[in-house]
């Protein structure tokens, strides 16, 4: 079957090219993706993550916020009683994975990660997480 | 709501400035240098062979003659060198302040702020949305007390300012001016600019507030004003760096800042502004990328199509209307997280494209902005980078050292009409107004979907390994070493607290008239809300309090679905 993300950004970053160029690599990989455009809330992003029944939610975070917003995504995905996984790409500086992984984050991507790592660590989270 | 059309031609203006051919002469070129502050100025190389000027044929282009082309001075950096204006800002007021006192200190000529998300975004400080955001991507800004601590002990009448700030320019502008006479500084004698280009948001960068023609109100108002009563103040500056670091090409950099640009000559001839009394005023902003070639040409052909567009088209008579001046921002998106010390290497050769290319003003980023906000010593070494061009390299002495190179003049006429052919398509698609042309782009998406594509071919030449980027997907042998200065702390608790104080200490009467005013105002289409929102600016209002009212009248922008 194939796999649903939603590709979301959250808070009050506008910098959109990750986001567009992700989106357009993930679905020549074949993989679903629905985008939330931009400035997004927690519990909106939560919600639409629910309403779509997708498999994994990624967020696109520029600003330096996701040590703030990250963990909220989360907590309000796990409010709804949903346990799709979130991973977060942007600029994340080495220290703040563990920080984030322990906040709920199922995985990190930086800059200059490659369009391959990104599938199969979907692909693997999406197993790992289906009944 | 606007009217139509106000260019004289109608169809294939773009075309004709890549047929004529122009061919300024040394004669006039000699008259302008003449005139200039470097006539017979001498200069040599290290070693003492002689250099003049310029050089060319008798009947080439020349620089400070129309079109421009070679640069919008007869001798360049002769003359003037470029301003190092140094781009900072992060935490609150005082601890930018800060900064600006380095940068100053360590030879820095002009100061430019970076704002943080919610001030660019016009929310407080204590607004929920700004959670995690404050005081992080650059300096938060609430209230007068803010700006009065920003330039604390700057003396505003000698050293010029920018402020990289587009949906709330307008009340910022006004803080900035009130701080400035409260502290005995008169308006006329402020100098420096506001970016204020709101159009590049709704393309490119997204920080936008207002609905698009709304905010174009707030901007003929700040022109308006800046004409006026502010003799040394460019109220625009016309920014294709963020169309470019959105992923566009060079040619679609130039294309979509120069029909920017236009839109807004239209928008203050709207505004009954004399054309010749305006456009000297504006001012440019461009990326300076890593293909140096590309970037030199560039800049090139952006002179001479500006000066074809003004002269022809619109009809400026007067020949600082003809002249585009820019600043330029070494290329933020070039940067590499990965072995960051190699940032240093590209960051001095996009300084050098952009003095190549005839910059007015440049700022050069750190090798470490990949991470974080530039920590104060590799702020120091770029603009140091500068410096070493400026004063080591002897690059300066000669104007348009590249002008004439086989190269270099084909890839200026090839990008000419590669932009030249984008103008025409927006102005066809605005009916004959670059105005409508770029609203109607807004609106259906033309600009972003440029962008996108460009930006989409970009990154699957990237993750092919068709690009090569040094230490990405390439010479990656070396484990990448980890950021440097993490610009963490409680800045965001910390402005909480002085917005806290503000509240507590100003009068609630005196914010509430002063935002009625400024709503009253802001009903009436035909009224200049610069006085208005200086008053609010007096009052203490906060920036949330000014963007909600005006939010109230004007609405609130959300982007088309697509």
């Amino acid at each position: 079957m194939t796999l649903r993300v939603l590709v979301a950004k959250v808070g009050l970053d506008g910098h959109d090219r990750g986001v567009n160029v992700i989106t357009r690599l993930l679905r020549d990989a074949g993989i679903e993706v629905i985008y939330t455009g931009l400035f997004q809330s927690p519990d909106a992003v939560a919600r639409s993550a629910v309403d779509e029944d997708v498999d994994v939610v990624g967020l696109s975070i520029l600003s330096g916020a996701h040590q703030t917003l990250a963990p909220l995504v989360v907590a309000a995905l796990r409010h709804l009683g949903s346990d799709v996984p979130v991973v977060v790409g942007g600029i994340i500086p080495a220290n703040d994975v563990a920080p984030l992984i322990a906040s709920g984050v199922a995985a990190t991507f930086g800059p200059g990660s490659s369009i391959e790592e990104i599938v199969t660590t979907l692909e693997c989270l999406h197993e790992s997480t289906s009944p | 709501m606007w009217g139509r059309a106000c260019g004289k031609s109608e169809t294939s203006f773009a075309d004709s400035g890549v047929r004529v051919i122009y061919r300024s002469g040394r004669s006039q070129w000699h008259d302008a240098y003449e005139e200039s502050p470097a006539a017979r100025s001498h200069a040599t190389t290290q070693s003492g062979v002689d250099l003049d000027p310029v050089y060319g044929p008798d009947d080439a282009e020349f620089p400070g003659v129309y079109p421009y082309t070679r640069g919008i001075h007869p001798a360049m950096y002769r003359s003037k060198l470029w301003t190092m204006r140094m781009f900072a800002g992060f935490g609150t007021a005082p601890e930018t302040n800060q900064r600006f006192r380095d940068i100053i200190s360590s030879g820095g000529t002009g100061i430019s702020t970076a704002y943080d998300m919610p001030t660019l975004l016009g929310l407080d400080s204590d607004d929920p949305r700004a959670l995690g955001e404050v005081g992080r991507c650059g300096v938060a800004i609430d209230t007068l007390d803010d700006v009065r601590d920003l330039y604390e002990g700057i003396d505003l009448s000698a050293t010029t300012t920018s402020m990289t700030i587009n949906a709330p320019a307008a009340p910022i502008f006004a803080m900035f001016v009130a701080n400035a006479e409260a502290h005995g500084v008169a308006r006329h004698l402020l100098g420096g600019t506001l970016q204020n280009d709101i159009l590049k948001e709704y393309q490119a960068q997204h920080e936008y507030v207002f609905p698009p023609r709304a905010s174009l109100r707030l901007v003929r108002d700040t022109m308006v004003f800046a004409t006026q009563e502010m003799p040394r103040w460019h109220p625009l500056s016309v920014s294709g760096y963020h169309i470019r670091e959105a992923g566009s090409t060079a040619a679609q950099e130039v294309a979509f800042t120069l029909a920017n640009g236009f839109a807004y000559v239209e928008l203050a001839r709207r505004a009954g502004l004399a054309l010749d009394s305006f456009a000297p005023k504006l001012s440019f902003f461009f990326n300076a990328h890593i293909d140096f070639f590309e970037e030199v040409a560039k800049y090139r052909c952006a002179r001479r199509l500006w000066a074809t567009w003004m002269r022809d088209f619109y009809g400026a008579l007067d020949e600082r209307s003809w002249q585009l001046r820019f600043h330029a921002q070494t290329a933020g998106v070039s940067l590499t997280a990965q072995q960051p010390d190699n940032n240093h290497a590209r960051t001095a050769i996009e300084a050098l494209a952009a003095v190549m290319g005839g910059a007015q003003s440049l700022h050069t980023n750190s090798f470490d902005e990949a991470w974080t906000l530039p920590s104060s010593d590799a702020a120091r070494v770029a603009l140091r980078t500068q410096q070493v061009i400026a004063h080591e390299t002897n690059v300066t002495r000669v104007a348009d050292p590249l002008g004439g190179s086989w190269f270099v003049e084909s890839l200026t006429d090839q990008l000419q009409r590669e932009v030249g052919t984008l103008l025409e398509e927006i102005l066809e698609i605005g009916g004959g107004s670059m105005l409508e042309g770029c609203l109607i782009g807004i609106d259906n998406g033309w600009f972003e979907g440029h962008i996108a594509d460009s930006a989409y071919v970009h990154e699957r030449a990237v993750q092919s390994g068709e690009r090569i980027v040094v230490g990405v997907n390439a010479f990656t042998e070396i484990e990448s070493s980890s950021p440097l200065n993490q610009a963490e702390g409680d800045g965001e608790s910390r402005q909480r607290e002085r917005l806290a104080r503000v509240r507590r200490s100003r009068s609630d009467e005196a914010v509430r008239e002063s935002l009625t005013t400024l709503r009253t105002d802001a009903l009436e289409c035909d009224t200049n809300l610069m006085e208005a929102l200086m008053g609010t600016a007096r009052a203490h209002a906060t920036l949330g309090e000014i963007m909600n009212t005006l939010a109230d009248v004007f609405g609130r922008y959300q982007a088309p679905e697509r």
